[in-house]
């Protein structure tokens, strides 16, 4: 397993060094993450702020859709690295609402909370009320399963979910997949899916037809980003043999604060920028403890990802912006989604 | 003062210590010896220190989180568990038997450590 994993990280290695940049440019390029701005992994995935030509191109034609993923909210942290993190999840949503077209939903990709208290959860929906797109769909992180094996996050989020609160849901013909891979964590290990809810994904997808465009959701990424902090999934692999027969499939995941994507033949990875806080770049700091940046650089490292399905190409479009800057870095394969990340300002 | 005096006197001293030690650690067993000895566990970085702790018998091995993220401190086989531990909260537990103690943050499950209690 351990084998496997460092052999993923070679070969994200070595797909860098076939676009020229060398491993010290990989740790750059990692680091350019930590300050908001996309790198790409490996060849295939353009990183540019071309997307709003093409999506103002194809915008509005039948079946097209987007939806917005926010992550790592953190209401209830109030450290230097971030006092006041309800503010920025509310600039987040402004800028949500701002958006030209309004997303049809909006995803949320867990840590909702810093300590899965009550008191916190309440100032989340109270903020999210506010969303112009009224149904979200949350799975939760580890820090919202903090009491009682997530009775909070569960009953609040939880109606009508399986196991520890996982499902899945059909919107304008791509399938939605909500995992969770947070709860009963096993001592020395990464995420875990575990058994019962992988039984239940296998399930889920079967008989789906393979033209279906499939999308993961689910906190921790389910791939192997760095192993020492704990990021990536123990049992993903699993789960994604269950996608391979499926021509186009995104997975969308947080708890890591920055972006970070990879194509893998057809399935793209990509992780979003948290509401609250960044996190260091994997191997640049200590630990994955909360960065600290100055006060007028915080926006420029939180952000929203506006996920945009063009039934034209039946591409998805990701874009991500951070809060704090007017950029906005675009990515898509040319067959799946176009993931587009928004700074917070 | 008489000697019988003195040895109530040292008596109820000893009980109020013992009382007190048990009101602030409730996961605290019934020690055959206590040492009444304490020793500290810091969690800094995402990692316990000493990640290897040795004590004796009866010591009462206090966690103290310094970092800005929550953790936990959980016995790998059931032996204790504590509640979600923020920036600076404590959690304390009194070893009475000899043994390996295996413990992590089931927030954080890269995170692990171990009490040897000789």
């Amino acid at each position: 397993m351990t084998t496997k994993k460092h052999n993923l990280i070679d070969q994200r290695l070595q797909d860098l060094n076939d676009d020229g940049v060398d491993r010290r440019g990989f740790l750059k390029c990692m680091a350019w993450a930590g300050t908001g701005l996309v790198w790409t992994m490996s060849g295939g995935i353009p990183a540019s702020r071309a997307f709003a030509k093409v999506y103002g191109k194809h915008a509005g034609k039948g079946g097209d859709f987007s939806f917005v993923q926010i992550s790592d909210s953190h209401i209830g942290f109030s450290k230097p690295a971030n006092p006041d993190v309800t503010a920025t999840l509310q600039t987040a949503i402004n800028k949500i609402n701002a958006m030209p077209q309004k997303p049809d939903f909006i995803i949320h990709t867990g840590d909702l909370s810093q300590l899965s208290k009550p008191s916190e959860f309440d100032t989340l929906d109270q903020a999210l009320k506010g969303a112009a797109a009224k149904q979200i769909y949350f799975v939760p992180g580890e820090h919202d399963m903090l009491s009682d094996n997530g009775e909070e996050y569960l009953k609040r989020y939880g109606k009508g979910t399986k196991g520890s609160g996982w499902y899945s849901f059909d919107h304008k013909g791509v399938h939605f997949v909500a995992l969770v891979n947070v709860a009963n964590l096993k001592a020395g290990g990464m995420g875990s899916l575990g058994h019962e809810q992988l039984e239940w994904l296998e399930g889920d997808l079967k008989g789906r037809s393979a033209s279906t465009p499939i999308v993961l959701f689910a906190h921790i990424p389910l791939w192997t980003i760095y192993p020492d902090w704990g990021w990536g999934t123990d049992d993903s692999e699993q789960a994604l043999s269950y996608v391979k027969r499926f021509g186009s499939v995104t997975v969308l995941n947080g708890h890591i604060h920055q972006i970070m994507q990879k194509i893998e033949g057809k399935v793209s990875f990509h992780t979003a920028m948290s509401t609250a806080f960044p996190q260091p770049a994997p191997g640049t700091a200590p630990s994955a403890g909360p960065m600290k940046v100055p006060t007028d650089q915080l926006q420029r490292v939180l952000g929203i990802t506006d996920v945009n399905y063009l039934v034209s190409g039946s591409s998805l479009a990701i874009v991500d912006s951070p809060l704090g800057d007017s950029g906005s870095s675009a990515s898509g394969s040319g067959r799946g989604l176009a993931v587009v990340d928004s700074l917070l300002g | 003062m008489t000697t019988k005096k003195i040895w109530i006197v040292g008596l109820a001293t000893t009980v109020m210590i013992a009382l007190m030690l048990l009101a602030e650690t409730p996961s605290v067993a019934a020690n055959d010896q206590p040492s009444g000895a304490s020793a500290d566990v810091k969690i800094d970085n995402f990692s316990f220190g000493p990640q290897t702790l040795t004590v004796s018998v009866g010591t009462t091995v206090v966690w103290t989180n310094r970092d800005d993220i929550p953790h936990t401190v959980v016995s790998t086989d059931g032996v204790f568990k504590s509640k979600v531990r923020d920036t600076d909260e404590k959690f304390s537990y009194t070893f009475t038997k000899a043994g390996t103690y295996p413990y992590f943050c089931s927030v954080h499950p890269k995170m692990t450590g171990k009490v040897v209690v000789q």
